[in-house]
């Protein structure tokens, strides 16, 4: 486990976007925080990361879930409206975690019981009205090595703030 | 000619009935005691809600229509976009009623017949007009050619407009859907009290994640953790600038995008057609830009199945139809 601060949306972003770079099929990165957190903006690096050349990456908010077409299948689902986890059912949500795209879910929280015991969990927190700090924490073999390649690179950058 | 329609894309199982471009029904689940009837207040979402509500929501279209299934000519039902497991109810049903009664069936994009919803209430519209689309999903511009030729303007680069309204009421503990509640508050309050962002992007798109996150640092300012919100924060204030700064952005683009286009007509659809302030300021604007302004009543705005119905009519009338073999789509460009 380790923590990245990051001092504005753009940096938040950017470290979405080394993490996106990295993702393989069958990956999945689970979101935790808060409205306004970042989680999205995180997700749009991802995205790119993953070269998805949409023009126009959205909030999956009211959808559940966007599909994208990168270097491999993005799904980008977003939990929050989840009223009860029956409802994953109506969302396919099994299906696109046992896919060969990458995953990314925002509100994770909504739906902890449900989650694969692998995975790469990722706690956004507010350090001031701008800057965040992002927590992340490797479950399972693979996710421990992605982390350690993420602070690797993120570290060789020397930009954003490593704890 | 007879058509029925059936809209289960996301949180409504709804059918209607049309004859020809006249809606002789148009039935919503969650307008209608259907939960009391068939088993208890139950999540609506889930594909299974829909599987239970769908048939008792098409016999209540079919007999307010005061027509029965034997003199339905044509199916039209959503296929996309939507959530996957909640299309896939409401196709399968449609395919299966068509099978059974040999009539032809059509898959119809839910953002299409939300543009075509205008035309059910003003039959004499005519083409070219600017159409913008609000709801909790979608916020997107599209001028409309003709029928069936629709082009992307411009579109929200992160939250939808309904979304942001979602948010911030949840922000302010108030209660989901935040649209209405958030409406209403706003009566009260000074739009000028509190200068938010009004996230301006290039062309006609639309981004309404730095108002949200505006708000929210606003509001954080007299939130702790163990006493909640102060009661010196104005509600009232905050809820009348956030939905100024929404409505703001919504008429500029829109007027914007119709001059540019040399169009003289706009309509507006979806769930934040809704807003009262939207309705007024959209008018005003039109009004001073010598532009006609269509805006459909609530239950043409909102997700329904009389939109999907006429959109399945009027591409039958070109001569399309679906195959049994239509799969829903969770994602489709329109």
């Amino acid at each position: 486990m380790f923590s990245i601060i990051t001092s504005n949306t753009e940096q938040t972003e950017e470290v979405g976007r080394v993490l996106g770079s990295m993702l393989e099929p069958g990956d999945l990165v689970c979101l935790f925080g808060d409205l306004g957190a970042g989680k999205t903006h995180f997700s749009f690096g991802i995205a790119q990361g993953l070269q998805v050349r949409d023009q126009y990456i959205t909030s999956p908010t009211f959808t559940f879930v966007n599909e994208y077409r990168g270097r491999i299948p993005f799904y980008h689902i977003d939990l929050y409206r989840l009223k009860d986890p029956s409802e994953l059912e109506s969302i396919g949500f099994e299906e696109y975690i046992d896919s060969d795209g990458a995953t990314v879910i925002e509100w994770a929280e909504q739906a902890e019981d449900e989650l694969p015991a692998d995975k790469l969990n990722v706690y956004f927190s507010d350090v001031s009205e701008n800057s965040r700090e992002l927590g992340f924490f490797a479950e399972g073999e693979r996710y421990e090595k992605l982390l350690a390649d993420l602070k690797k690179t993120i570290g060789d950058k020397k930009v954003i703030e490593i704890k | 000619m007879i058509t029925l329609g059936i809209e289960t894309s996301c949180d409504e199982t709804a059918a209607a009935v049309l004859r020809d471009g006249t809606v002789l029904s148009n039935i919503v689940s969650s307008q209608v005691k259907l939960h009391e009837q068939y088993g208890g207040v139950v999540p609506e979402l889930a594909s299974r809600e829909h599987l239970k509500n769908l048939m008792p929501v098409i016999g209540e279209a079919l007999s307010t229509a005061s027509v029965t299934l034997k003199d339905v000519d044509l199916i039209a039902v959503t296929s996309a976009p939507g959530l996957i497991g909640a299309l896939l109810v409401g196709v399968s049903v449609a395919k299966a009623v068509a099978y059974s009664l040999n009539i032809p069936f059509i898959g119809v994009h839910h953002g299409e017949g939300h543009i075509l919803a205008a035309h059910l209430e003003y039959p004499d519209i005519g083409y070219p007009y600017v159409a913008l689309l609000a709801s909790g999903g979608h916020t997107a511009l599209y001028h409309v050619k003709e029928f069936g030729k629709y082009t992307l303007l411009g579109q929200t680069r992160d939250d939808a407009a309904g979304e942001a309204f979602d948010k911030v009421a949840k922000l302010l503990d108030l209660p989901y859907p935040g649209g209405p509640v958030i409406d209403r508050m706003a009566r009260q309050g000074d739009p000028r009290a509190i200068a938010f962002p009004r996230g301006q992007r290039e062309g006609y798109d639309f981004s309404f994640s730095g108002l949200k996150t505006a708000v929210r640092n606003h509001v954080a300012l007299f939130r702790s953790k163990d006493k909640g919100l102060d009661p010196s924060l104005n509600i009232s204030d905050v809820t009348a600038s956030f939905q100024a700064a929404v409505v703001d952005t919504l008429v500029e683009k829109t007027v914007k995008a119709a001059k540019e286009q040399g169009v003289s007509k706009v309509i507006v659809a979806g769930g934040v057609a809704a807003n009262s302030s939207l309705r007024t300021e959209m008018e005003r604007s039109c009004k001073e830009a010598g532009i006609a302004l269509y805006l459909p009543g609530m239950g043409l705005c909102i997700d329904n199945a009389a939109m999907i119905a006429l959109t399945g009519y009027l591409h039958y009338q070109q001569g399309e139809r679906s195959e049994l073999d239509l799969n829903p789509r969770a994602s489709m460009a329109l």
